[in-house]
């Protein structure tokens, strides 16, 4: 399994690396390549030219800012996961980049190349939604901001523009008394998200005063935010009978995802058994 | 011969758990795999395959492929279409006709008959260019319907494979009682349980993908071929006097060292033939490398199986009858075994370890538009065991009686084959030895029958389901007594050969046809030779995998290196005993009846007079004082042709966890109690039992090649192809009852096999008896229990 | 066609490289090095895993000019000459290997983890390996031989 013939291209520095983009119409950037380098492999995809981000410095930070946490689109899943500021913010983000890939793509693969590929079962999407997160990308047309949410649009598919590339992820500062989990039904062969909910849950004495429960996996268009989860929690108690009752509302209205491990039927009812267990454990029950 | 015991040698090295020396250059990355060959001049070549289940070929242009710059050349099946593989095994139709065996062409010209049919070859300057003009070539195809299903490959309509095979029929096929005893007995039955089923067509995926290079020397108008076989001389056996006609000692075969085989590469492929013909029509070195794709495609496949049965027991839960109906799909082409697995190696198990005494199996076999199907760890031997081991644990929950209990009753009793002779079965096969009840009652005290119960029912109150699953396997390896499978069709013999040559120093070179390939023949048979001899470990090399050093052989598969290629070293090493001690008589001045050898010393029975092994090896190459009429030398080759099978045994217990919510399945425990006869290296030997039981048990819950209506493997990749990793299994639980082999020298069974035979069973019953114990009382899910149809099952 | 200067086992490699060769096979074809392999197309069974820069990666699934100007450690370079890292010794003692392909990644990876874990669980070692097949042992000999490996002086 051989890529076809393409160039390469080190970028030094973000603004390099959307010049190169603009001058060559055929070309793709590279981060990581734990999504791209496989389908080039299989022919599936064949640009003309790799602009390689990786190493661009200005793009793999972790950094505390307001409370919350920016990291740079380059930044690796193991960069993430083994991030001290992550894993006292959001528990979401360890538990999700924990169940990514295995090891070695962890140590690899980047925040940034994740999202922008938006693969439909993909564990990012749905810890960014559900933290309400913000996604920074840049283009020839200058620097915008889009909520996970605005981001991720379908299938494969997001609100980069022509010529944009992602540089930053900021997660916003945790609320008091919030706490945010990750659970993940696999497929076994490719350990991709059968069924991934990600859910950030805000308690205040005893009530839900916020909730936000995104799933990856689940629909043929991606990850999403299932308003109709948070809906029935907040305002109410944080007791199993409200968590069943909400999770119960999951994956209702979507265009389910299917394939030869998991139907649309299983798929829904396996959003409802994860809505529940992931908002077990956001309420700490 | 036939003492059962081991009592024959010193056992410094015998019994005990030596670490291999073969490790050293797999763990510091000196191995030496086909693909890490690299010849001066070398090409590549790239194999454009069909994209379609089933075509016919209007056209195929080359010209643009050919024109471009570092293109060596190009085959099609116009140039090599007319040669093909042959398969090694005849059977024929229950009225005597010879089974269908249309051409394997190593192009495919005509149809292409599965994804993946070989179309062309482009042999080029690089693995990149190759692969690039592969895709320039431009091939029409009309598409024709496809057929996946064996048993719906047989009806009127369906499309046919091969032309004039009709009804895609290779043959029909029956073994046991007559079938009117059996509807007889199965009539009188007080309980019938029946059970439809599959077991599903599973991907071998050792995890080395093929690997070929073609090498032709034409200053000595000399061929060599290396490949990743299990069987080097077997190879050049079919490719020289099947294939293309070569001239066998102008050829030589090469298996280096070879990651896994499992069954998948004992066939003579097509793309051996290519590279070999390529090397000659360039001049060049050409080596072909399969990507994992190619391998889903390529390799011959497992299992595949459509089966009804039944199982008919008297009041006293005594089993009186079994009558089978299967279906078995051999795919697109017959692969070198593919017609004795569902045949001789299936149907001749199906008396299992009980005392059924009426059997009559069905069997058709079916080509379909898929990747041929051959022996597959186990091979044909599973398939009797699952279809045994779901019937007897089903029959127990339809019955409302202990599952193992059922077995006792039905088993076998014990008998050691010297003092008791040997159990005749109702399908052709007499078992060598056994003690049925030994091995059950053993797993039971691991498990904690009535615990697990127990437990059983207070994991219920706290909302989680357990369940238990036993498996008691018989198989026969040791493969085999050439005139019994000659007599059922092999065209090959099944001998195994061994040479000893003891050089002048006292070192010895042991030369064996079997193959290893993670199976650790460099140590156990070092083992063996050096307790024979009497001589260090160090002091012996292993040599195997190359057809111009080893004198020929018929390689590794069906658990028979140790019992058959072991027992032809045994041989050779008997002969060197008897010769040395002609030599050391004639040294000491006594009858060489005197002269016993004892601990690498040849000694004069009674008395202090000895001489060492060294000492006599140096007399043998340097015969200054020697008897007359005596060669010179030290250095013995035999042939070794087994008079029975083997036939390991044991008992496997799968604990299981099922999420009721998703139907998830976990396996909790796995108790496997084997007896595989003696055993020479028991670290070796537990070995091979874990990774069988990592095979069955991915089979059972993970495995299964999937196709879609149009004949395309939907799950062709490790992306869609799940099989069992680190954290799918847990530590297994092992035990072991020996039962001497009686009929070969070293007592020994045969260990490759026995853990991917009896555990899929396991598994499977032991989910099942999950959900009874739930209140669902299914009969059957489909293999691989995926979550999806275990949570289906319990919905119903 | 990208330049790479890479540093290999402890000697720096500088090459012309296609653009589109993988890491794994500019180890194996252009330095020789035949101990990293190649089992799967789709970066999922870690026969090739290697470690760049310290961490373990498969080389399948990079492109040789991404590891342009990093350290890379083969299985070939783990030991220290004549002296076999604790794994390489754990794997020998507890049977951790069979047909010995996936070996080579199996090591590779089961370093990285015990580097950042030195007493892993049982569970931890097996989830530490889930990206590395082996068809041959069953794994439980691979986990023993991390084991061994990790109480190692």
């Amino acid at each position: 399994m051989i890529p076809q013939a393409v160039d390469y291209k080190r970028a030094g520095s973000v603004s390099e690396a959307i010049s190169l983009l603009a001058e060559n119409p055929d070309s793709k950037i590279l981060a990581g390549g734990h999504s791209l380098i496989p389908a080039m492999k299989l022919r599936l995809n064949s640009p003309s030219l790799l602009i390689d981000i990786a190493r661009i410095p200005e793009l793999r930070y972790i950094e505390v800012r307001d409370g919350g946490v920016a990291i740079g689109a380059a930044s690796t899943h193991h960069d993430i996961i083994s991030n001290a500021d992550v894993q006292s913010r959001y528990g979401v983000m360890i538990e999700a980049g924990e169940l990514i890939g295995d090891t070695q793509v962890r140590n690899v693969g980047t925040l940034g190349g994740s999202i922008a590929h938006a693969d439909p079962s993909a564990d990012w999407p749905a810890a960014l939604i559900a933290l309400n997160a913000s996604i920074k990308v840049e283009g020839p047309n200058g620097a915008r901001e889009l909520s996970a949410s605005e981001f991720f649009l379908g299938f494969f598919y997001t609100a980069l523009e022509e010529g944009e590339i992602v540089t930053e992820v900021v997660l916003p500062a945790p609320a008091a008394g919030s706490r945010s989990v990750y659970r993940k039904f696999m497929q076994p062969a490719s350990r991709f998200a059968i069924v991934g909910c990600a859910a950030s849950v805000t308690i205040d004495g005893g009530t839900i005063t916020d909730a936000t429960v995104a799933f990856t996996g689940v629909s043929a268009d991606g990850a999403f935010l299932d308003e109709a989860v948070g809906a029935a929690l907040v305002g109410k108690s944080a007791s199993l009978e409200t968590i069943e009752a909400a999770a119960n509302a999951a994956a209702e209205g979507v265009e389910l995802n299917e394939d030869h491990y998991a139907s649309k039927t299983y798929r829904k009812h396996l959003a409802k058994v994860y809505a529940k267990r992931a908002l077990v454990g956001a309420c700490g029950l | 011969m036939g003492n059962g015991g081991l009592i024959i040698m010193s056992n410094k090295f015998i019994g005990k758990s030596v670490k291999r020396v073969e490790d050293k250059r797999f763990i510091t990355g000196k191995g030496r795999y086909t693909d890490d060959i690299n010849l001066p001049g070398m090409t590549h070549a790239y194999i454009l395959r069909s994209p379609y289940a089933h075509a016919r070929i209007k056209s195929i242009d080359t010209s643009a492929a050919a024109a471009m710059q570092g293109v060596v050349t190009i085959m099609t099946g116009d140039e090599v279409g007319h040669y093909g593989v042959p398969c090694g095994w005849q059977v024929n139709f229950k009225n005597g006709d010879i089974m269908k065996e249309p051409p394997h062409p190593l192009l495919v010209k005509d149809k292409v008959r599965h994804v993946g049919d070989a179309v062309a070859m482009v042999v080029a300057e690089s693995r990149e260019i190759a692969q690039d003009a592969a895709e320039a070539i431009v091939v029409d195809y009309e598409v024709l319907p496809a057929i996946t299903d064996a048993s719906k490959a047989v009806e009127a309509g369906a499309p046919l494979v091969h032309d004039d095979v009709p009804n895609n029929i290779c043959f029909d096929w029956e073994i046991g009682n007559p079938k009117a005893e059996v509807d007889e007995a199965m009539a009188s039955a007080a309980h019938v349980t029946t059970l439809e089923f599959v077991n599903q067509r599973v991907s071998p995926n050792a995890m080395e993908p093929r690997s070929y290079i073609g090498h032709y020397d034409g200053v000595y108008d000399k061929y060599t071929l290396y490949t990743s076989t299990q069987n080097p001389h077997l190879i050049r056996l079919l490719m020289c006097a099947f294939v293309l006609g070569l001239p066998e000692h102008k050829v030589r075969v090469v298996g280096p060292d070879v990651g896994g085989g499992f069954g998948s590469k004992i066939y003579h492929y097509t793309e051996e033939a290519l590279v070999t013909l390529a090397a000659k029509k360039t001049g060049r070195p050409v080596k072909w490398t399969e990507t994992r794709s190619e391998a889903f495609l390529t390799d011959a496949h497992g299992r595949d199986h459509v089966t009804k049965a039944e199982m008919g027991f008297d009041g006293d839960g005594k089993i009186v009858g079994l009558r089978i109906k299967t279906f078995a799909n051999l795919g697109a082409y017959l692969s070198t075994f593919s017609t004795a697995v569902p045949t001789y190696l299936h149907g001749t198990l199906l008396q299992g370890l009980y005392t059924t005494p009426k059997i009559h199996l069905d069997m058709t076999c079916v080509f379909t538009n898929t990747t041929a199907v051959d022996a597959y760890r186990g091979a044909g031997r599973p398939e009797a065991t699952y279809l045994l081991e779901r019937l007897l644990d089903l029959s127990a929950l339809e019955m409302g009686v202990n599952p193992t209990e059922l077995r006792l009753k039905n088993f076998i009793p014990a008998f050691d084959g010297v003092t008791q002779p040997g159990y005749q079965t109702n399908v052709a096969l007499q078992y060598d030895s056994g003690n049925y009840h030994g091995v059950l009652h053993r797993g039971l005290e691991m498990l904690g029958y009535e615990d697990f119960r127990k437990a059983q029912k207070e994991a219920a109150a706290s909302g989680k389901l357990l369940g238990v699953g036993f498996s008691t396997y018989i198989e026969a390896c040791g493969i085999a007594p050439s005139a019994v499978v000659g007599s059922l069709g092999a065209r090959a013999g099944l001998y195994e050969v061994g040479q000893v040559r003891v050089q002048p120093t006292g070192k010895v070179s042991v030369f064996t046809g079997a193959h290893s390939h993670g199976q650790g023949h460099e140590t156990t048979f070092a083992q063996v030779v050096a307790d024979r001899l009497g001589i260090p470990m160090e002091d012996v090399d292993i040599i195997h995998g190359d057809s111009d050093t080893v004198a020929f052989g018929m390689g590794t598969y069906g658990s028979r290196s140790l019992a058959v290629g072991g027992s032809a070293i045994m041989k050779s090493l008997d002969k060197i005993i008897e010769k040395g001690a002609k030599i050391a008589a004639h040294k000491l001045e006594c009858s060489p009846d005197d002269i016993e050898f004892v601990d690498g010393k040849f000694t004069v029975k009674g008395t202090d007079k000895s001489l060492g092994f060294g000492d006599i090896a140096l007399t043998a190459y340097v015969p200054h004082v020697y008897p007359a009429n005596l060669e010179p030398g030290l250095d013995f080759s035999s042939f070794y042709d087994p008079t029975n099978f083997t036939y390991p045994f044991g008992c496997h217990i799968a604990v299981v966890e099922v999420d009721k919510e998703t139907g998830a399945t976990k396996v909790k425990r796995f108790i496997a109690v084997d007896d595989v006869g003696n055993v020479i290296n028991p670290m070796i030997v537990d070995g091979q039992i874990h990774g069988g039981l990592a095979q069955g048990i991915g089979q059972a819950l993970l495995e299964g090649v999937e196709f879609d209506g149009n004949g395309q493997i939907i799950n062709g990749s490790y992306m869609d192809y799940a099989m069992p990793r680190a954290d799918d299994l847990p530590m297994f639980e092992l035990d072991r009852q020996v039962t001497p082999c009686p009929h070969n020298p070293l007592g020994v069974k045969g260990a490759g096999e026995a853990g991917c035979i009896g555990s899929t069973p396991a598994v499977v019953n032991a989910v099942i008896d999950a959900l009874w114990s739930a209140g669902h009382q299914v009969k059957d899910i489909r293999m691989p229990l995926t979550s999806e149809r275990v949570w289906s099952a319990m919905q119903s | 066609m990208p330049k790479i200067t890479v540093t290999v086992n402890g000697t720096q490699r500088t090459h012309d490289v296609e653009g589109r060769l993988l890491l794994v096979h500019y180890l194996r074809d252009v330095l020789g090095l035949t101990g990293t392999h190649v089992g799967c197309d789709t970066s999922s069974c870690g026969a090739c895993t290697i470690h760049l820069d310290g961490h373990a990666v498969k080389s399948c699934s990079m492109l040789a000019a991404q590891a342009d100007g990093a350290t890379i450690t083969t299985i070939e370079g783990l030991a220290s000459g004549d002296e076999l890292h604790p794994l390489q010794v754990g794997f020998k003692e507890e049977h951790g290997l069979q047909c010995g392909f996936c070996t080579p990644g199996m090591i590779m990876c089961a370093a990285d983890l015990l580097k950042r874990n030195p007493n892993p669980t049982e569970q931890e070692i097996r989830e530490g390996l889930e990206g590395n097949i082996c068809r041959c042992t069953g794994y439980h000999n691979i986990v023993r031989a991390v084991q061994h490996a990790a109480v190692a002086p």
